[in-house]
């Protein structure tokens, strides 16, 4: 029967015949491993490939096995390619699932050089030197090699190879959906309890992982529902629910993963299946889905069987060759051997005979009977009751079985071997339900002793199970509970709806309970003989799990972590059922008793991109600018981010370097004028009966007498008393205040007063609102400031004595209206100019004309960084690292001790907190003048000592300083300030020690003489 | 993902929220005698139950307002929310409440007698 197909030339020689999902006028061509072949419209690369009779297609992860095609879904562990090219690529694609289109490219994958012939292959030959936990126990000693191993075992991990060019080229969307009614799954009974939903009139999303719906139905031939074939009654549902408006329907998606309160993720392939991607579609979608009740129609897996040599290419499971020869109109083999424990194998075998095959089939129960089973003998087909395949070979293909018979408990070989030649397997070992989405949600699982599955049973969301994914393989028992589930979800999201009927379903009746036979007897010794495999993608042998009992790993989870059964990208959908019933049969054990591993998101591997979507580049986050952003570019700025907002860092002028330019600026604030755009500082207003009240008990110090229109500096703590912001505080009015936080600590205060004013302080009444992004602020420092300010047009007296520190007065500068806060940040002569964020750009640029003649300088972050430790100022988050108290800082004096609460107040009254080596903030000078030592460096009292040094504590800032003509740095060091006058060492990474000796913090103008210009 | 319903603005994804972590947690004045042991119970020590636990949410990214959740942290089915300052009134949340060993702690008794008896805001 093997004939030429429609399209001429074309080898597709198992081809078989003209089926519905398979357009024999549409030939594609696609390449493999750099041969070019032809397939149809509605295959998948995997039946294209077994049409043109390649079985090959992958080499195995541990022992370089060959392997070929095993399932026809989203469960294959095996037939993993990498499709497309350069940054296209993307390795680890389940052949079982890609749509061929016209130009595909595809490789395989763990081969070097070629498929056919593999190096890596010699593993399999030294098998005895790779048993479980190999990679744990061979490379633990000496320690000292772990890193060169390090890169052994990275080399020989993993799967595919990801593309060589990392910047993915295709665009993702997200989207994120409502709904009464999630179904995933739109085989027979998803389709019809989505039917039943959207009759009532709620809204319903029916998603399904093929690009057609109809599940495994789309592989059967010989099934009839509401007397017409199955595929019929399929296409009739899905073409009233697309007609339908209150449904949408989702071919090509996944649902891969179901998170709390019903919320799930899906990836939509929008574009994949394409030769060529649309530039107004997105490559892929991710829904984000909220569903007020989700209906779980995901199927089942079939298992295979234990036997040696069972990985062979051409030993596939009994289901995927009735959807080979039923949807793809392909038959993977003319002579075919089916193995089975159960009787739905038996339709393979029909199907098989009527594909022009040769089948024997091996049961291993000693006796089956029913309509199926006479079928089978009626068409002539061989049956052998109590034998197994003991084992199976051949090359890159098999070739050849043994098959004896068995005792009833298929533990003993009990007669004769017998020989048999093959090109194809069929294997089933019974059914095990998808019960993947329930579990990520953390539903129960309860063990059929009957059915020989894991069902799901209770669970938190409101969802239900139903078909088999719900261990009732039947399919009118299937189609009962999606009537049933498809009423109840409806109900719960108040719709209604009559009723529909289960239609008539005409299939061959059968049993649905398997032979518990988990490991086939090949006559050696556990560790002997050819290998039999349980996990095909982890290369994990029966024989792994048994010694992996033996040598203690008794629970499942260290089981799974110690031969890797049921991790990889199929997380074990054909594995995860026979490893435990192996492992319960190695302990002594009943298998509902070993449990089940976790299963957990994605159901299937989802593309990062889809994940990431558009949050990437310039999207990744949101950048704040301020209003004089426009000015610092187009005068060259350098920026940096501080959290969101960009800041310019410092104004480099023609050929100068960072430093050179730093120098210039941090002078210039100094002997003439700087300005700085302050405008990033966090504001917070603050109003109502209790301000006052309300900052007494946030920062340390007190705030009551604070006249209006002056000005405090506060540090705030943490109730642990730990240093957490710092700022000036204004009063503006007698129940409003003006408060400054740091740049990135900006939010975070806000909360936090939130906080205490509605948590533990709700009588008080206060009102916070921030105005961070209300006001520009223009910082002008330096001894010509007033000057410039004068000439700026201020419309106000400057004079120290009309205008003194720590003051605040609203006025105009040049029209503008202003606040002006007296305040340093220097040690210098400085007004913080605050106006109406519309005007920042104005005030600014009117401030560098009226400074032209004083040679006013802008100046970046970095200059105010050296300018405010010359002076030794802080900053919260770079001195401090949320262990450091106001007494570490030296800052005592800030700190009440006559108010009866802050917060903060009783912790650091704690015992702890008199710990003298404790660290503390000191000055450092270098020794060489000209040296900056880095910040982080650690510092030790004797450079000479043995290892481990004994650590003091590290730098924290350090710069050079202009002023100071030399370099400074500050540092904190356990008991820091009964240090100084010490010198301290610090060992460098090149073997080279600095020196430095122990000074104040404040290394330029100590007494603060400047201050008024 | 969550759904909480804040009790000023209605259900939203939990992305909006923040968790502030164990509800009921009181204060201690500032003049109190409690040792440091016993001030550590309010500053450091945190509940982490499989089960009911009540908790404070904050609505970060909508009204910015804190309120109560008792949480099932097992099935993350919430049970009640309630205002900042009460005590929940479902007998399952009441239970937990009553049962914390917060109850007998020296921190708690030396937080304000009137918010004690309110079972703490915090």
């Amino acid at each position: 029967m093997v004939s030429r197909s429609a399209a001429s030339g074309s080898p597709q020689t198992q081809r078989q015949r003209a089926v519905a999902r398979i357009d024999q006028n549409a030939p594609i061509n696609f390449t493999f491993d750099g041969r070019s072949y032809r397939g149809f419209a509605g295959d998948t690369l995997a039946s294209a490939l077994l049409a043109n009779n390649v079985h090959l297609v992958g080499r195995s992860f541990k022992y370089h096995r060959p392997r070929g095609i095993m399932a026809a879904g989203s469960e294959e562990p095996n037939a993993l390619i990498r499709l497309g090219k350069g940054a296209y690529a993307e390795p680890n694609l389940r052949a079982t699932q890609i749509e061929i289109f016209e130009g595909l490219y595809a490789e395989s994958q763990n081969r070097t050089p070629s498929l056919k012939f593999d190096i890596g292959a010699i593993n399999s030959v030294l098998d005895r030197f790779f048993p479980a936990g190999f990679y744990y126990k061979t490379f633990m000693w000496p320690a000292s090699m772990w890193m060169r191993y390090e890169h052994v075992i990275r080399h020989a991990a993993g799967l595919g190879k990801v593309a060589d060019d990392h910047n993915d080229p295709d665009r993702y969307e997200k989207t994120h959906a409502h709904c009464d009614i999630l179904v995933a799954g739109g085989g027979a009974t998803g389709l019809m309890a989505a039917l039943q939903a959207a009759k009532s009139g709620a809204r319903v999303i029916l998603a399904d992982e093929q690009n057609e719906f109809g599940g495994w139905l789309l592989g059967e031939a010989d099934i009839k529902i509401a007397d017409v074939p199955a595929l019929s009654w399929v296409s009739d549902i899905v073409t009233e629910l697309a007609a339908m408006p209150n449904v949408t329907l989702l071919p090509r998606t996944t649902v891969f993963g179901y998170l709390d309160h019903n919320y799930l993720t899906l990836n939509e392939r929008v574009t994949d299946h394409l030769p060529s991607r649309p530039a107004h579609l997105p490559r892929q979608r991710l829904w984000k889905i909220r569903a007020q009740q989700v209906i779980i129609a995901q199927g089942a897996h079939e298992r295979p069987l234990v036997f040696a040599g069972n990985d062979l290419p051409g030993v596939m499971l009994a289901g995927a060759v009735r959807t080979y020869i039923n949807r793809y109109g392909v038959c993977p083999g003319q002579r075919a051997i089916v193995v089975c424990n159960n009787d739905d194998a038996y339709r393979t075998a029909l199907d098989l005979h009527h594909a022009g095959a040769y089948v024997v089939v091996t049961d291993l129960r000693a006796t089956a009977t029913g309509p199926l089973m006479r079928a089978v003998r009626n068409a002539g087909i061989e049956i052998l009751h109590g034998h197994a395949i003991i084992a199976a070979y051949g090359t890159h293909r098999v070739a050849r079985v043994e098959i004896a018979p068995v005792d009833d408990s298929v533990t003993a070989i009990t007669g004769d071997i017998d020989h048999r030649d093959c090109d194809l397997i069929a294997m089933s070992g019974g059914l095990s339900p998808a019960v993947h989405l329930h579990s990520q949600a953390r539903g129960k699982l309860q063990w059929d002793d009957a059915k020989l599955c894991f069902r799901p049973s209770a669970t938190h969301e409101p969802s239900f199970n139903i078909g088999a994914c719900n261990g009732s393989f039947d399919l009118v028992a299937g189609l009962k509970e999606a009537v049933r589930a498809g009423t109840k979800a409806a109900a719960a999201t108040g719709h209604k709806a009559t009723t529909l009927d289960t239609p008539d379903v005409q299939i061959h009746k059968q049993s649905w309970r398997p032979l518990a036979a988990w490991k086939i007897p090949n006559g050696h010794a556990s560790g002997r003989g050819p290998k039999a495999f349980v996990d095909f993608q982890n290369d994990v042998t029966a024989s792994d799990v048994s010694l992996a009992a033996r040598e203690g790993y008794q629970s499942v989870e260290h089981l799974k972590r110690y031969t890797t059964t049921g991790m990889g990208t199929d997380q074990g959908k054909t594995s995860n059922i026979n490893a435990l019933a192996i492992l319960a049969d190695a302990l002594g054990n009943e298998i509902p008793a070993v449990g089940t591993t976790t299963f957990r998101m994605p159901y299937t591997p989802s593309n990062i991109g889809a994940i990431a979507g558009r949050d990437i580049g310039d999207l990744f986050d949101p950048v704040r600018l301020t209003r004089m952003d426009d000015w610092h570019r187009a005068h060259g700025a350098t920026f940096e981010h501080v959290g969101q907002w960009m800041r310019a860092w410092y104004f480099p002028q023609d050929g100068e370097t960072m430093q050179q330019a730093v120098n210039r600026e941090v002078k210039a604030a100094r002997t003439t004028a700087g300005l700085l755009d302050a405008s990033t500082l966090g504001k917070i207003d603050i109003r109502g009966r209790d301000a006052a009240e309300f900052l007494n008990r946030l920062y340390t110090n007190a705030w009551s007498k604070l006249g209006i229109g002056k000005c405090r500096y506060g540090l705030m703590l943490k109730d642990d008393g730990m240093v957490m912001d710092d700022g000036v505080t204004t009063r503006i009015g007698e129940n409003h205040f003006h408060m400054t936080t740091t740049t990135g600590g900006a939010a975070g205060v806000l909360d936090w007063m939130e906080e205490w004013l509605q948590t533990e302080w709700p009588d008080l009444e206060v009102y916070l609102t921030s105005v961070t992004e209300q006001w520009a602020v223009a910082t002008l420092s330096g001894p010509n400031a007033g000057k410039i300010l004068q000439d700026a047009g201020i419309d106000f007296d400057l004079s120290p004595a009309e205008f003194p520190f720590m003051s605040m007065k609203e006025g105009h500068i040049g029209g503008l209206a202003a606040r002006i806060f007296r305040i340093s940040f220097t040690g210098e002569l400085s007004y913080e100019i605050n106006v109406a964020a519309r005007h920042g750009l104005a005030l600014w640029t009117r401030l560098m004309a009226a400074g032209k003649a004083y040679g006013i300088t802008p100046y970046g972050t970095e200059a105010m960084h050296v300018l405010r430790a010359e002076k030794g100022f802080i900053i919260v988050g770079q001195e401090t690292d949320g262990s450091v108290t106001p007494h570490d800082l030296g800052m005592d004096w800030i700190v009440s001790k006559t108010k009866p609460d802050f917060i903060g107040k009783r912790a650091l009254a704690r015992h702890a907190m008199e710990y003298d080596d404790r660290k503390q903030l000191v000055g450092l000078l270098c020794s060489d003048p000209a040296t900056v030592i880095p910040e982080g460096a650690h510092a030790v009292l004797d450079p000479n000592q043995p290892l481990p040094m004994k650590m003091l504590g590290q730098v924290t800032s350090s710069y050079f300083s202009p002023n100071c003509g030399r370099s400074i740095a500050m540092a904190m060091l356990k008991g820091g300030h009964a240090l100084k006058g010490q010198t301290v060492f610090f060992p460098m990474l090149d073997g080279s020690v600095l020196k430095a000796e122990i000074v104040d913090t404040a290394f330029f103008d100590p007494k603060g003489a400047r201050i008024d210009g | 993902m969550l759904i909480i319903t804040c009790p000023f603005c209605g259900p939203r994804d939990e992305v909006e929220f923040a968790c502030g972590g164990e509800a009921h947690i009181a204060r201690p004045l500032a003049d109190n005698k409690i040792s440091d042991a016993d001030f550590a119970d309010y500053l450091f020590m945190r509940d982490n139950p499989k089960g009911l636990f009540l908790e404070r949410w904050r609505h970060s990214a909508g009204c910015r307002r804190w309120f109560n959740v008792a949480r099932d942290t097992v099935s993350n089915e919430i049970v009640e929310i309630y205002p900042m300052g009460s005590l929940p009134a479902k007998t399952a949340a009441k239970t937990t409440y009553k049962t914390s060993w917060r109850r007998d702690t020296a921190a708690e008794k030396a937080a304000t007698p009137s918010r004690s008896k309110a079972g703490g805001s915090k």
